[in-house]
């Protein structure tokens, strides 16, 4: 058990993150190179103010129209980004296991906030896997891949709970919550996760486009 | 659920994938997929959610009582994304259903763009989709004939060289029985303005360029119309996917304003020859900012009447509702300034429509839809239910449309959903409203 513990903690947690670093790196490296080589014709038209005016409007819930009109989904896709990416950063165990590494210390959150986080997490989840399940035009279209990253997504944080509430074997749930981690940070640039690098951009071009060229607002 | 159960018979389509072969499809996908793609579809294609967000955007999912595969995400997943996926690799029969989704069942609204949180232009994914039909040659029959037309006579409707200027001439003499001594000023070097239409108003819609004629005259417009191909703004070629004529048209149509070195181009009640201009004629050929100004004919008209140069003997009977026009709104803001105007020219309300201004429901015939002619009209009519409903429930008797393509398309869902409207270019209303010599 014991090793098993210090190769993932190890080892397989510098793989995963120099995956997720060099490989994000390289994606982006690699589209922005080929966008410069075959988008010429769309790359012309970024404009800072209007990308930004375009994020920042989509990052208010229910003020883009496809927010107003999929209530259920906004308050569960804000929902389930806000804690997916806050509820790892903040939590306290994850802060002692930094301090203990590299000496990084930062504020934390309490215990059992994280602990609602992550349960909202696996919430959320639930709704995008009920949506694909009973909703026609969503099962119409899904894919393996997309069943992929959401049991990559949810793994960490069901296994987290788990753990923390002692459910099952605590040094088996530790361990098997911290490779989900490791598998969720590695495949980020490799999978649809990578909406996590990308959309950004799609939403900063379409920002540029409707601002500049259409004149209009694009939420 | 899918194309296949609903394949509509095109001799344009079916002899286009006759033609084809597993490895000659592979080469041109490919070719397509790696020489004029790039980041943007790779992005696309890889982040879209899958989430179905943008369903509901889209009236052809909204009319079909929610049928996913009308949806702009399931018409990207029966295309593209199979054909990236199998790397081009499809059957003719594939490409037969590709074409018909491209083709007849997007309008290239971009609506689906409000919807989406990531950002996925679908519009631009099905332009794509023709493209790649394009050059199979897979294209619906109707549409081809028009895209020949231009390639033949650099105008859409087959107008032979003598006959652009007769009509002119002839618009002129009528004309001026009721306005003595009104012109079309043919080829006038450095004239302030250079109208430009599309070749069906000289074929069909005539009385549309006599009215432009007396509104130009009564507020003393110095304006000029070119005798020589370049005149019709329109590019059904855009639509088709024939990228290379798109970009002779746009050239041809910027020249014949240069030589006459005019100092803007007026375009008249049209959405997608605007669109041509500022969003795919003009990149082809790589301007970004284009040669010579162009405005569309909202603005112009209401540039006329807020200077006080149009005269109204009396204001139309309202109220009315407001189309929106995709090209002209979505695609270039001009929604607000539609609505001064018709304000200052109707008496009474606009009602507007529960989907207006950039948010608009699509008339369902733009985007080349229409112009895919008979054998994909009941389908067209089916699709646009969601634009009837709305209209309906203003409860008006008039539709104030500026676009060629909303109005052939509006006339016909007024007909099949029995609304009794009527629907009104801006010219139509101005002109009905302006002073006349008595
Ligand atoms: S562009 Fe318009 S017609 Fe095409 S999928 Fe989007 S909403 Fe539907
Ligand atoms: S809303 Fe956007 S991300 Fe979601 S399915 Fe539609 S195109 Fe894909």
């Amino acid at each position: 058990m014991h090793d098993i513990y210090n190769l993932v903690t190890g080892p397989l947690a510098w793989l995963a993150w120099a995956i997720f670093i060099v490989g994000s790196v390289y994606r982006l490296a690699i589209m922005y190179i080929l966008a410069k080589k075959k988008d010429a014709a769309s790359m012309a038209y970024m404009s800072w103010g209007f990308s930004l005016r375009s994020i920042i409007n989509w990052l208010i819930p229910f003020n883009a129209l496809g927010w107003r009109r999929n209530p259920v989904m906004t308050v569960a896709t804000f929902a389930f980004h806000i804690c997916l990416v806050l509820a790892p950063i903040f939590l306290l165990a994850h802060v002692v296991l930094w301090d203990q590494f590299f000496g990084v210390e930062y504020p934390v959150f309490r215990e059992n906030v994280t602990d609602i986080m992550s349960m909202i997490v696996v919430a959320g989840a639930l709704v995008f896997a009920g949506r694909r399940l009973f909703q026609k035009e969503v099962r119409y279209v899904t894919t393996c891949q997309d069943w992929l990253i959401l049991v990559i997504a949810v793994l960490p944080f069901l296994t987290g709970i788990l753990a923390y509430h002692q459910i099952f074997n605590y040094q088996t749930m530790v361990i098997l919550h911290i490779l989900t981690g490791e598998i969720m940070l590695a495949a980020i640039p490799f999978t649809r996760l990578s909406h996590m690098l990308f959309a950004v951009f799609t939403r900063a071009y379409m920002g540029s486009e409707f601002g500049g060229v259409r004149r209009v607002k694009d939420w | 659920m899918g194309i296949q159960d609903r394949l509509i018979e095109d001799v344009g389509l079916r002899e286009g994938v006759k033609r084809l072969t597993e490895d000659k499809i592979e080469k041109v996908v490919q070719g397509v997929l790696k020489g004029e793609t790039g980041a943007r579809l790779a992005a696309y294609n890889e982040i879209c959610m899958r989430c179905g967000l943008c369903s509901e955007a889209c009236h052809f999912y909204l009319s079909h009582d929610g049928d996913p595969s009308y949806s702009p995400v399931g018409k990207v997943q029966q295309t593209m994304a199979q054909l990236i996926k199998k790397k081009g690799r499809v059957s003719p029969d594939d490409i037969y259903g590709m074409a018909q989704i491209a083709y007849t069942e997007c309008n290239l609204c971009r609506r689906c763009v409000h919807f989406c949180p990531v950002g996925i232009d679908t519009g631009y994914i099905m332009s794509t989709v023709r493209r790649i039909c394009h050059k199979l040659g897979v294209t619906p029959q109707y549409i081809q004939d028009t895209a020949h037309s231009h390639s033949a006579t650099f105008n859409q409707m087959w107008v032979k060289d003598d006959e652009w200027p007769d009509s002119l001439q002839w618009q002129e003499d009528e004309a001026r029985e009721e306005f003595p001594g009104l012109r079309i000023p043919l080829d006038k070097e450095g004239a302030d303005i250079y109208y430009s239409v599309i070749a069906p108003e000289p074929k069909f819609r005539t009385q549309l360029i006599y009215q432009a004629a007396a509104i130009f005259n009564a507020a003393g417009v110095d304006w000029t119309m070119p005798s020589e191909p370049g005149w019709d703004n329109s590019d059904m070629c855009m639509f088709t996917g024939d990228f290379e004529m798109m970009g002779r048209l746009k050239r041809r149509h910027f020249e014949s304003a240069q030589k006459l070195k005019v100092k803007r181009i007026v375009m008249g009640e049209c959405g997608h020859a605007f669109r041509s201009i500022y969003d795919m004629g003009n990149r082809w050929v790589a301007w970004k900012m284009y040669p010579v100004p162009v405005i569309h004919s909202i603005e112009f008209f209401w540039e006329l009447m807020k200077q006080g140069k149009i005269k109204l003997a009396k204001k139309y009977p309202g109220p009315v509702t407001v189309h929106d026009p995709c090209n002209v709104v979505r695609g270039r803001g001009h929604h607000e300034k539609l609505r001064e105007l018709v304000r200052f020219l109707i008496d009474g309300e606009i009602i507007e429509t529960a989907s207006n201004r950039e948010h608009n429901i699509c008339c369902t015939a733009g985007g080349g839809v229409i112009n895919c002619g008979p054998p994909f009209k009941n389908v067209r009519l089916a699709g646009s239910k969601a634009k009837a409903d709305e209209l309906r429930a203003t409860g008006v008797k008039t539709i104030v449309a500026p676009c060629h393509n909303c109005h052939g398309g509006l006339e016909d869902t007024v007909k099949r959903y029995e609304l009794g409207m009527h629907i009104k270019f801006l010219g139509d209303i101005i002109y009905e409203c302006m002073e006349k010599p008595s």
